[in-house]
């Protein structure tokens, strides 16, 4: 296993950020921690990245524990922020410099590597641009290129997508992608963004400093019975009542809305529609998502 | 891992802040502008102009070197130091790399403070200037890791507003900077010569006063030695602080 996260806890003074959390990375995954905002995520990810060292329980990258050998960990691992991590004053490729420099390269060596890293993320002809004139996705192209220029054997990113429009975060998996098939990089990620989640081999799902579930998008998903039905009413406790009382099921009402997990639910719908005409104002079905996963679990949802 | 893994992050930081601040340059007015104008105004109030100066000169150093260290507190917990404190660069070498890089910005401002010598009457040698613009260099060098000291545990610039105010401007008013040692009351003379500001003001003037001084400012050799032990000390009580992890809380 690439990574191996133990029973770690964390707390801060006043409060518990992280309980029991225990998984497993395999080499060349691309994993991802997924929860909303304050679910333990940044917590995990500080003491993923050496910045902490959790209160019990351990963790092993690439065979080095994160307590005891900080220094062999941080030689492995190549590590996106969520918050800005470059020098805004400084050109694209200062700031590639001085990281390079960070991991003792240097010379011809360093060159090499920065032209790659550029390249890979198409920003050659951005090198001299001082990155307080960039974009926000191209700064965060600059932050990718930044942490692969030693050649990390695990890429930790904080929140990814997060802040970037629709065709930079398409553009961002793609060189996810690009890293696991090309070099094996194995690619462990947080996010409360279900697109992002949904293109990860496996997800953990972190909700309150827990673990509430494990597996591939698809497993997941499969937990959720059928389909999710959502109706739409002027009275949806009486909606509730009905269709209780009728079909022998217990509907949720959530954001004021009706919401049912069935198999065939189009079936469903037609039969609540026709046998209570006049009480559903609207009616949908979909797939179940990762959001409807995590509402099962946790009776919360992301709210990515 | 060879020496390169040391030297190279060194070089990197203090490299960066000379370019950071050459790309800003209205930084540099600032910090001369307002010691200058203080130094003219009590100074030609007291009508001793020479005596202020060395007093002048370490306030416009010790502003620029303490002030520097501000950004740590934003740097270390999302921004570019980040990125060094997850790299495999030695915590040493970051922060000497940040205090020569500080230190040098501080040591430049105060070497054109030193253009207005000649309007306080005061003409040293050529060599005495070298050495004066060397002993300058470590005296901004040990506020910089001072203000290190100070900065990285701090979580706001407020506080370290309220230190800059509360401690290091009351320590240079009793470092000989506004009456000389001698002329002070004997329990405050303890003061002076206890504080550690004392020796690096010594330094200065001792090294920009021609003749021999009588009024009890502390001696040259003795002064430099404070000044360098001062430097390591708080370098190797910046490296300690920067080492430590945050550990979680076991409650």
């Amino acid at each position: 296993m690439t990574v191996t996260v133990e029973q770690v806890s964390y707390s801060y003074d006043d409060r518990r950020a992280l309980e029991d959390v225990s998984f497993q990375v395999a080499e060349g995954q691309i994993f991802g921690l997924l929860g909303p905002n304050g679910g333990g995520k940044s917590t995990l990810f500080r003491i993923l990245s050496t910045v902490m060292n959790p209160s019990s329980g351990r963790v092993v990258i690439d065979g080095h524990d994160t307590r005891r050998e900080p220094a062999a960990v941080r030689r492995a691992i190549g590590v996106v922020f969520q918050s800005q991590s470059l020098d805004r004053k400084l050109t694209v490729a200062e700031n590639l410099r001085a990281q390079g420099h960070f991991y003792g390269l240097s010379g011809s060596l360093l060159a090499a590597r920065m032209g790659e890293a550029m390249e890979r993320l198409n920003l050659t002809d951005r090198r001299g641009d001082l990155v307080q004139s960039l974009s926000g996705g191209y700064q965060r192209r600059v932050e990718i290129a930044k942490a692969i220029l030693h050649r990390p054997r695990v890429l930790l990113m904080d929140e990814p997508s997060t802040g970037l429009d629709p065709a930079a975060r398409r553009e961002l998996a793609h060189y996810v992608q690009e890293l696991r098939e090309r070099h094996g990089v194995t690619v462990l990620l947080t996010t409360h963004i279900l697109d992002e989640a949904d293109r990860c081999d496996r997800l953990v799902l972190l909700h309150q400093g827990r673990c509430v579930a494990e597996g591939s998008p698809s497993e997941l998903k499969t937990r959720v019975g059928g389909d999710v039905v959502i109706f739409r009413s002027h009275d949806p406790e009486a909606l509730r009542t009905a269709i209780a009382g009728r079909f022998h099921i217990s509907p949720k009402i959530l954001d004021g809305n009706l919401r049912i997990e069935i198999a065939n639910g189009y079936r469903f719908v037609t039969e609540v529609v026709e046998a209570l005409p006049g009480s559903v104002e609207s009616a949908a079905v979909h797939r179940p998502t990762l959001e409807d996963v995590f509402l099962d679990e946790t009776g919360a949802t992301i709210g990515g | 891992m060879g020496a390169d893994s040391f030297i190279l992050p060194v070089l990197t930081l203090w490299r960066r802040e000379l370019i950071r601040f050459w790309r800003e340059k209205a930084r540099v007015l600032g910090f001369v502008g307002s010691p200058l104008i203080f130094w003219l105004v009590i100074g030609a109030g007291f009508g001793d102009l020479a005596f202020f100066f060395p007093g002048a000169l370490t306030l416009t150093v010790m502003f620029s070197a303490v002030f520097s260290t501000m950004s740590l507190i934003e740097d270390r917990r999302e921004g570019f130091l980040l990125s060094v404190l997850v790299s495999p660069a030695p915590r040493s070498a970051m922060v000497i790399g940040k205090v020569l890089g500080s230190s040098t910005l501080a040591w430049v401002q105060g070497l054109i403070f030193l253009i207005f010598l000649p309007l306080a009457g005061l003409r040293p040698g050529v060599s005495q200037l070298l050495i004066l613009a060397g002993a300058l260099f470590l005296v901004s060098f040990t506020f910089t890791a001072l203000g290190f000291l100070i900065a990285w545990q701090m979580e706001s610039s407020q506080g370290f507003h309220a230190i800059m105010n509360l401690v290091l401007f009351p320590l240079w008013m009793v470092s000989g900077a506004l009456f000389p040692v001698a002329r002070a009351s004997s329990w405050m003379q303890w003061v002076m010569l206890a504080n550690p500001m004392t020796y690096a003001l010594a330094v200065l003037r001792r090294l920009m006063v021609a003749g021999a001084l009588n009024d009890g400012t502390p001696g040259f050799t003795t002064s430099l030695l404070v000044t360098g032990l001062c430097a390591l000390v708080l370098l190797a009580a910046s490296t300690a602080v920067a080492t430590r992890r945050r550990e979680g809380s076991t409650a």
